[in-house]
């Protein structure tokens, strides 16, 4: 048992210092409402947040919304609008969200990333997870956000809201 | 636009687009009798399209493949997100409004067969997912 103590305090020490950075960068992100972005997005995936890419990233994925990951996503023109609307006013790099910013600041200028996975922010914030934990049929992918983030649907994503299933 | 003038005119002619089950089953019937008058709908036909593989890009893919082999129970999205069951006996909420309905058949016949459903197709379909208890 002694001769552990040492790994222990470490491992303690590091969660500690890990969990107080995270929460330092920024709590929820801004409460944002949209009654067809909740219905038509949310219906296949969680509503991701629009703070979560930057305007031009939303107004590609809105203009082929008919190959939407290999889906077909497609919308009324009406509808569809609206939903741009929401996305691109609420974006990265509009909306005025702290974590936001920093996504927006992570995408080299001339990247137009779909995926929020691929933006460097989302990579760096997941770094500590382990390829097979992401596998887990509990995860699925990336994209699955609510498997570890229990609060995601209500827009926290902090540390100590964390839950990794097995 | 798609040859959905019924649904569509039933869509425009109230505010929202509710309907029972069978109404929208109707629905599909007369746009199916326009095509062949004879048309009735057929569950099993229905059922057969359900289980129905077809060549994906990730592999074979059929309705199932989200919904489960069975519509009363929930599926699940391929972006991991609980889809509530087809069954209308186990949802309610199901072939209930005309636009979405037309929405999805959009989406997933494009998806999984390649094309849009035809009316007969809806119809079976929607007859088979009836019939289920």
């Amino acid at each position: 048992m002694r001769k552990h103590f040492p790994k222990i305090v470490t491992l303690l020490a590091g969660v500690g210092v890990s969990g107080w950075l995270f929460a330092s960068g920024g709590s929820s992100l801004p409460t944002v409402d949209n009654a067809p972005w909740r219905e038509e997005c949310g219906s296949c995936h969680l509503a991701y947040h629009p703070a979560f890419l930057p305007e031009r990233s939303w107004r590609r994925m809105m203009a082929d919304l008919d190959h939407h990951f290999g889906e077909n996503a497609g919308l009324d023109a009406a509808t569809a609008r609206q939903i741009e609307g929401f996305l691109t006013a609420n974006a990265a790099d509009r909306g005025g969200a702290k974590r936001g910013r920093k996504i927006a600041a992570s995408i080299p200028h001339g990247k137009t990333p779909l995926r929020i996975s691929e933006t460097p922010w989302f990579v760096r914030k997941h770094d500590e997870v382990r390829a097979d934990v992401w596998q887990r049929k509990s995860v699925g992918s990336a994209a699955n956000c609510a498997a570890c983030h229990p609060a995601a649907e209500k827009g926290r994503f902090d540390e100590h809201d964390i839950r990794v299933p097995r | 636009m798609r040859k959905t003038l019924p649904l569509l005119a039933l869509i425009a002619a109230g505010t929202s687009s509710a309907a029972t089950p069978d109404q929208l089953l109707q629905g599909y019937v007369a746009e199916a009798r326009k095509a062949e008058a004879g048309f009735s709908p057929s569950p099993t036909r229905g059922e057969a399209m359900f289980r129905r593989e077809h060549a994906g890009d990730k592999g074979p893919v059929a309705c199932a493949t989200c919904h489960t082999a069975d519509p009363r129970k929930e599926g699940r999205t391929r972006a991991h997100k609980a889809i509530a069951p087809l069954a209308p006996a186990a949802n309610p909420e199901r072939l209930a409004e005309a636009a979405k309905a037309e929405k999805w058949f959009g989406r997933n016949c494009k998806d999984v067969l390649g094309r849009a459903c035809t009316p007969a197709e809806k119809a079976d379909f929607a007859a088979w997912l009836i019939s289920i208890r």
